[in-house]
């Protein structure tokens, strides 16, 4: 009996698309869940207000909360000004919190899991602020390398750090929402795995004693839940915090 | 699940020529998962400020005047309920304070009147007073007359009888008024 709890990350092409160069575009299972999580996301913002009502139903309470929930998060990280980025975020926060949830539905696949995905999604962010930082201060985005108040014979080591820091941004950024996501499954599916393991190995015995994982499966799903959300959160607050960077520069 | 587990061994077998590495560090489906993002999450970022979010706003918004608007209406009835209660409240003092102002008026109204009418009375009893007095005095003086005369005519008589001769009249009246004096 094998379990392979890295099968659920394999990329499938359902049909190819095209060529660039050498490279073959396929529409694959990543490609056909992203869609998924656009029109899930599509359906919760424009089917639940279409009725708009003055007392919100579940699914436009849903939305509702969900658009305040991202404007108050930007209002207190990036200040009135980082309003501006509001569809950014809100597009950010929503397609990795429902790609997220949708993929601890057991069979799915989880669009995060992929580190190309959110090294795409970190940059993304790394040149908005880094563009917009720099056409709205001018040279002045680079005070960010240089806190005030900081002795001048250590100033060369901080802002050092600083550059560093700046550019390790997109790598934390990412590899922190790709790493939560791949070792999140990783364990529910050698959890799960366990009590179908224990279940043939053991027989009736193995059944009483994948009791033990199956509670376990379940508190981990619970768990990947929280994490879907808060590293939806994560992400978007992180974003924020960036961009309050281009909007303000200067510590 | 062990049927699940099942497939999944044989899948792995079958995407064992795929590579056989680690799914998310092969570099091979890198472009398709890109371009299939960047499709993605255009489409995503058009819906979400075309469409979504202007309409969550609108809709925020119109709640937020509802509310507004009808917290007004409330401030507004409220106010009309005490300039209501202010105008009733004016209203009773003042009809109050015209009572009060009929009252005194009737009662000092009544007060002069009453105070007329005695004065009156005290003048009639106060001519008829004098009337009376001076009758009196007339019916005094009167009488002093004529005990004057009799005092006069009798001590004429008298003297007369006394001497035989009959005093001069101015005599006898002189001496009658200087006795009637002393």
């Amino acid at each position: 009996m094998k379990i392979d709890p890295i099968h659920q990350f394999n990329i499938e092409p359902l049909f190819t698309i095209g060529h660039i160069g050498k490279h073959t575009i396929a529409f694959t299972n990543s490609s056909l869940y992203m869609f998924i999580t656009v029109a899930v996301i599509s359906l919760l913002m424009i089917g639940g207000m279409a009725r708009g009502q003055l007392i919100p139903g579940r699914l436009q309470s849903i939305a509702e909360i969900s658009y305040e929930f991202v404007a108050s998060t930007i209002r207190s990280t990036a200040g009135s000004e980082g309003m501006k980025f509001f569809p950014l975020i809100f597009s950010l926060f929503m397609f990795i919190c429902v790609s997220n949830l949708i993929g601890i539905i057991p069979y799915t696949f989880t669009v995060s899991s992929h580190i190309i995905v959110t090294v795409a999604l970190a940059l993304l962010v790394f040149f908005t602020v880094l563009v917009y930082g720099i056409y709205k201060n001018g040279l002045k985005f680079f005070k960010i390398f240089v806190p005030t108040g900081v002795p001048m014979y250590i100033l060369p080591l901080v802002m050092f750090i600083e550059i560093l820091s700046f550019f390790l941004r997109p790598v934390s950024h990412s590899v922190r929402l790709f790493a939560n996501m791949l070792a999140g499954h990783i364990a529910l599916k050698v959890f799960a795995g366990f009590v179908a393991m224990l279940g043939v190995a053991l027989g009736a015995l193995g059944w009483a004693g994948g009791m033990l994982p199956l509670a376990l499966t379940v508190a981990l799903t619970a768990l990947e839940l929280l994490v879907a959300f808060l590293q939806a959160y994560v992400f978007a607050i992180l974003t924020c915090i960036y961009l309050n960077d281009a909007i303000h520069p200067g510590h | 699940m062990a049927e699940k587990s099942h497939g999944t061994g044989a899948h792995t077998e079958a995407d064992g020529g795929h590579g056989g590495g680690f799914p998310p560090f092969e570099s091979s489906t890198f472009a398709s998962q890109l371009v299939s993002l960047a499709i993605a999450f255009v489409a995503l970022y058009v819906i979400v400020s075309r469409f979504a979010l202007p309409r969550v706003e609108s809709v925020i918004d119109a709640r937020q005047n509802a509310i507004e608007g009808d917290l007004a209406a409330a401030q507004k009835l409220k106010d009309e309920s005490d300039a209501a209660l202010k105008a009733y409240e004016t209203e009773l003092a003042s009809a109050r304070s015209r009572a009060q102002a009929i009252g005194n008026e009737t009662r000092e109204k009544l007060n002069a009147a009453s105070e007329a009418e005695r004065k009156k009375l005290e003048d009639q009893l106060a001519i008829r007073l004098a009337a009376a007095e001076k009758q009196i005095a007339a019916t005094r003086e009167t009488a002093m007359k004529n005990v004057r005369g009799i005092a006069a005519d009798a001590a004429g008589a008298i003297v007369q009888r006394l001497t035989g001769v009959l005093p001069d009249g101015k005599t006898v009246s002189k001496a009658v008024d200087a006795t009637l004096k002393g």
